[in-house]
């Protein structure tokens, strides 16, 4: 069924909201100024509520069902913190508002940056970025900001392993610097020689994904991590995969320097076809005063029952803005509910059991699929989707077909080292039914794949639309179907 | 807590593993770091935290409850009750990016209605599916300018009354590139047309805001031809609400026009999530960073959306990908088009004028006062400045008593404008309330 466009829908002269009349007495309009046109919509509300409705429907969600994207973790987010962020004290208070007024949300801020230095073990915080990859982006520029300091400009390269998230490398060119690729070795780990080739006085520091993409923990972290240090470089861990690590390993004990959190994948927020996100940055005490403005401090210690007073301060030598304003509050204070209900044991809870979950459902599905390492996982574990005997089967008609059994798609084709990668991602809230059940999926299609390969190829069968056509959507590149612009 | 195992099943799974205990799944963690002691509050049950926090959220004093003037970039709008129980709905809110489009249409198809809708109201060609926010939208522009003329031009000028956050924003955007050079003019009141003065042949971009960070309007064609026919392009930041009303920057030839898109229908909520809205010409694009939904058809020949030239993003060009954007603004994006599909041309057009209206009364009524001297030389839209006969911070604390949120301190940004307040104006500040603001200000002053 194909939904009408908005424009569609529209009629002439319909109106979906209006608004109170004019109460103050009428100012001329600037003529040179006035425009002329608009050509926006014309739609009732319950137009608009049906419209939105239809389209919801031809999409899948984790309410729906078991999502398993690798390194996206869509784990059930608790529907109070919808509830806590749409507070009025929250939802309408103005970032420039006098800090006398908003010290509940300055208040709450604290606290998050003490409770992400507790659960990490970094000396500092900064709430600032607004997704992972403008942590990491900050990440970088620290790592610069620090080697200049110490007049080390000479150190521009920074290593990355082949198993690193997708968008380490487009980092390394953002901020500045070579990159230097360190391939993975036969058991997924990096290539401790390769790192060790490339520490010299051009050394500025390693990526690190950890556990990495396939899903694995570095066997030999502490001794890569001093390497490095000795060499005079820094490390930066992707935290994308924290959710493995929490209350399991503290990343700065290890000696990791800086730090990405991705707050909308590890401490639950819906991400809302796409985003927001939020991507906190922590930081060792010797890097604390290059972190992005602003930071929130106690302003003035309290005492007695007195409460501190809180306030946003400009770290020392700051790397600068990277957004405009605190960062994504609202993403602030999701987390900050489901730290309050899971507590420390929960939080190592998490970790376990999206530990077992990724480890069951890997002993399930290697009976018939193939695993490029046989280690024990992480929170996830990458599969190869294909099979030698049949070479026009490829990940993706696995993947399609998958959505004819009612479950999303793993991600695919990440990592790029391994041949026709299915990344998968159960987190740990998906129940044992749900595991088997996606695991049975994927075992019967390993059997279609040999019985009737015709079944992936033209897959998916029973979805709201077919195999789209991407070829031509770039190649007649329609964007909008606003009328004026239709092609 | 949201953990559903029984004792039970988690023997099952422990057993098809082949282990006898959870801890062994962490052996690859080294012995003297695992299972760290974390001091964290006692755990709160779902009422519990909810009533901690709602304590906390009380410790504020929100818009609501109080008169606000103050805007610099984001504005208290009326948000239709409409727009949260769509986004709400579980299909869109707890879906991620559309990478699988068979079973993302929904959200494909809103984002296609996005950028359509929003490239109709700023009058360009394209508009992608989101940046974090406004300033990095800006920031955003001038990475796509220097990659666009070949990484050639090392020079970007910056006017200095662009939002300070903007300001600031693009300069760390751009500091992890080398030998670029950032040049902004030292006086914030300037015409934009003395920009020209700054272009020369190494020119690659002009970012300029519409209204600017003051509030004034310009017409922008003359330093955007000056731009052009130097061979550099040009950005301008705008208030989308204005485009409501007011001609957009389209109109006088510029290249990106990229914005905060809070004012349509997101909540202040004191800083984020908000809504990047960039912009451009067709011709740009292959340059332009962040997703694409682009239309097609499906194998059977009916209309449908994917996610379209991506070989330009990181997960595929990798380092040398011009930026390293992932999740973007998704729900975000989906507000402000369910926002704009509500309101539709009439009902924007409404809320522009209500915001024209109101700030153009506050003014006069403002300039009526002896102590307090309002800029009216330029054209504005919901937003003019005002000189105080005292520190804005003291006139601000004064207000506050009587509960009301006062405008900006323009002197924390440009010390050459101290004692001077922004003050905002929207469909929400009803006559009394500026009536009050009014008698308030000459309260103040007369004590």
């Amino acid at each position: 069924m194909t939904e009408p466009t908005c424009y569609e829908l529209s009629s002439t002269g319909r109106r979906g909201m209006r608004f109170p009349d004019l109460d103050v007495p009428i100012s001329p309009l600037e003529n040179d100024f006035v425009r002329k046109h608009i050509d926006l919509p014309e739609l009732s509300e319950l137009d608009v509520v049906r419209h939105f409705t239809h389209l919801s429907r031809l999409n899948y969600s984790v309410d729906q069902g078991l999502y398993p994207l690798g390194s996206c973790t869509m784990k059930y987010n608790p529907r109070v913190n919808e509830a806590a962020a749409r507070l009025n004290g929250f939802i309408n208070t103005h970032p420039l508002q006098p800090s006398e007024t908003v010290q509940g949300n300055l208040s709450l801020m604290y606290l998050l940056q003490e409770w992400l230095k507790e659960i990490t073990g970094f000396d500092a915080f900064s709430l600032q970025p607004a997704a992972g990859a403008q942590g990491e982006f900050v990440g970088g520029l620290i790592i610069r900001a620090y080697h200049r300091a110490n007049k080390d400009e000479q150190r521009n390269r920074i290593l990355v392993p082949d198993s690193a998230h997708g968008t380490n490398p487009a980092t390394t060119n953002m901020t500045g610097f070579n990159i230097v690729n360190i391939p993975s070795d036969k058991r997924g780990n990096l290539d401790i020689n390769v790192l060790k080739e490339n520490c010299n006085s051009h050394l500025a520091g390693l990526m690190l994904t950890n556990p990495n993409t396939l899903g694995l923990f570095e066997e030999h972290l502490a001794e890569v991590i001093e390497i490095v240090h000795k060499n005079g470089g820094l490390v930066y861990g992707d935290g994308a995969n924290l959710n493995a690590l929490l209350g399991i390993l503290r990343p700065a004990d290890i000696g990791i320097d800086i730090m990405h959190i991705n707050l909308h994948k590890t401490f639950s927020t819906p991400h809302g076809g796409g985003g927001p996100g939020s991507g906190p940055v922590g930081v060792v005490e010797s890097l604390k005063d290059f972190l992005p403005e602003p930071v929130v401090d106690i302003i003035e210690p309290g005492d007695n029952g007195k409460s501190p007073i809180y306030g946003l301060i400009r770290p020392k030598h700051s790397i600068g803005r990277v957004k405009s304003f605190h960062g994504h509050f609202g993403i602030l204070v999701r987390a900050y509910m489901y730290i309050s209900m899971l507590g420390a044991q929960g939080l190592r809870n998490v970790a376990e059991f999206a530990v077992l979950n990724a480890n069951y459902l890997m002993v399930l599905l290697k009976k018939k699929y193939h695993l490029p390492y046989e280690r024990t996982c992480m929170h996830e574990f990458v599969v190869e989707g294909c099979w030698r005997e049949l070479p026009e089967i490829h990940a993706l008609d696995i993947s399609k077909r998958l959505i004819d059994y009612g479950f999303h798609p793993p991600t695919n084709y990440f990592p790029l080292i391994v041949k026709e990668a299915l990344m998968i991602e159960p987190t740990e809230t998906e129940n044992l039914q749900t595991l088997k059940q996606f695991a049975d999926a994927m075992l019967n299609i390993a059997d279609e794949a040999h019985s009737n390969p015709e079944l992936l190829k033209t897959a998916p069968h029973y979805a709201p639309i077919g195999r789209l056509d991407e070829v031509k959507a770039a190649r007649e590149l329609i964007l909008c179907c606003h009328p004026t612009h239709q092609e | 807590m949201f953990i559903p195992h029984t004792p039970l099943e988690r023997s099952e799974m422990l057993s098809a593993i082949g282990i006898d205990r959870l801890e062994e799944l962490f052996q690859d963690i080294p012995d003297s770091f695992r299972f760290p002691k974390i001091n964290l509050p006692p755990v709160l049950t779902e009422m519990e935290a909810l009533k901690q926090i709602h304590k906390i959220s009380k410790l504020n004093k929100s818009c609501n409850e109080l008169k606000c003037f103050l805007g610099a970039g984001v504005y208290d709008h009326y948000i239709p009750a409409a727009i949260d129980q769509i986004i709400q709905k579980g299909e869109f809110f707890t879906a991620y990016t559309p990478y699988q489009p068979e079973i993302s249409q929904g959200i494909l198809q809103a984002i296609f209605e996005y950028q359509s809708l929003i490239a109709a109201l700023m009058g360009m060609e394209v508009c992608n599916a989101s940046h974090y926010d406004g300033a990095t939208a800006a920031a955003e522009s001038a990475l796509a300018a220097y990659y666009y003329l070949n990484e050639n031009r090392k020079e970007f000028i910056i006017s200095k009354s662009v939002h300070p956050h903007y300001r600031a924003t693009i300069k760390t955007y751009l500091s992890g590139l080398s030998d670029l050079n950032i040049i902004e003019n030292d006086d914030p009141l300037a015409n934009p047309n003395e920009l020209s003065n700054f272009i020369t042949k190494n020119t690659a971009l002009i970012v300029l805001q519409y209204p600017d960070f003051l509030g004034r309007l310009f017409d922008l064609t003359n330093i955007i031809k000056s731009a052009h026919q130097s061979g550099a392009l040009t950005s301008v930041i705008v208030n989308p609400m204005a485009l409501g009303l007011l001609k957009t920057p389209a109109e006088f030839g510029a290249d990106f026009i990229v914005g905060e898109g809070q004012p349509l229908g997101i909540p202040l909520s004191f800083g984020g999530p908000y809504l990047g809205l960039f912009t451009t010409r067709k011709e740009l694009v292959r340059k332009i960073s962040g997703r694409l939904v682009g239309q097609t058809v499906d194998n059977q020949g009916r209309r449908g959306y994917v996610l379209t030239l991506t070989a330009r993003e990181q997960h595929i060009r990798r380092e040398k990908a011009t930026s390293n954007i992932c999740t973007n603004q998704g729900l975000m994006a989906l507000t402000a088009v369910i926002y704009l599909c509500l309101l539709g041309k009439e009902g924007l057009h409404q809320v522009a004028e209500l915001c024209y209206q109101k700030a153009h009364y506050a003014a006069n009524q403002i300039s009526k006062l002896n102590m307090y001297s309002v800029n009216m030389q330029h054209p504005f839209f919901n937003e003019f400045f005002v000189k105080c006969p005292k520190p804005v911070s003291q006139i601000n604390q004064q207000l506050l008593e009587k509960g009301i949120i006062g405008g900006y301190d323009l002197g924390i940004d440009y010390p050459y404008l101290r004692d001077h307040m922004l003050i905002a104006l929207t469909e929400k500040n009803s006559r009394d309330d500026i009536d009050y603001l009014v008698k308030s200000l000459i309260e103040i002053t007369n004590d």
